[in-house]
């Protein structure tokens, strides 16, 4: 990956609390574990960012090299890797989902 | 696509001591499945750590034939929990 991606991405985790790198936007989601995040996190009530990978390649490749995980979505919270779609659904039903996105910043 | 056979291989050869694995052809296409992994490798590690070591396992299986895996991990102590 080349470092202008990774800074760029970097940059968007800085700068947002919570941020989704997803495939369509939180309006529009098109792919179905997405869609999924999305729900868990509106229901959550959390504020979020999105970004649709699908309107930037570099940025779509990029980030699986970025939390050296091979799929999207991923969702980052306070500048830290959370999950994809299994690991987010199962915080959720655990309950534990909450807690991650209220955390202050550490 | 892939089939069942390799994904099994990989995920033997890439994590020790599998004591339980189930996968699942959630579309009836090969390409998008789901794996319950019981594995002595998951011992001590999160959730993240788990599904990349599985991610690691498969390799380049997962930059294309395998579009999508929906991932259940399990250390052989949170399994026999989840059985309880």
């Amino acid at each position: 990956m080349e470092d202008s991606v990774r800074q760029e991405i970097q940059g968007i985790i800085d700068s947002n609390d919570v941020v989704l790198f997803m495939k369509g936007t939180k309006h529009f989601p098109q792919c179905g574990f997405s869609a999924t995040v999305v729900e868990v996190l509106r229901r959550s009530g959390s504020e979020f960012q999105d970004v649709n990978v699908l309107e930037n390649p570099e940025i779509r490749q990029g980030i699986k090299e970025f939390a050296n995980w091979p799929t999207i979505p991923q969702l980052y919270v306070h500048g830290k890797f959370v999950g994809g779609c299994d690991i987010v659904r199962e915080m959720y039903e655990k309950g534990e989902l909450d807690a991650v996105l209220s955390a202050k910043e550490s | 696509m892939v089939e069942a056979e390799e994904l099994e291989q990989r995920i033997r050869k890439g994590l020790t001591n599998v004591s339980h694995l189930v996968l699942t052809d959630l579309t009836g296409t090969k390409d998008h499945w789901e794996a319950l992994v019981v594995s002595e490798a998951f011992d001590g590690k999160n959730r993240i750590e788990q599904h990349q070591m599985v991610y690691s396992a498969l390799g380049e299986l997962m930059a294309g034939p395998v579009h999508a895996l929906a991932l259940k991990t399990y250390s052989p102590e949170s399994w026999a929990k989840q059985e309880g």
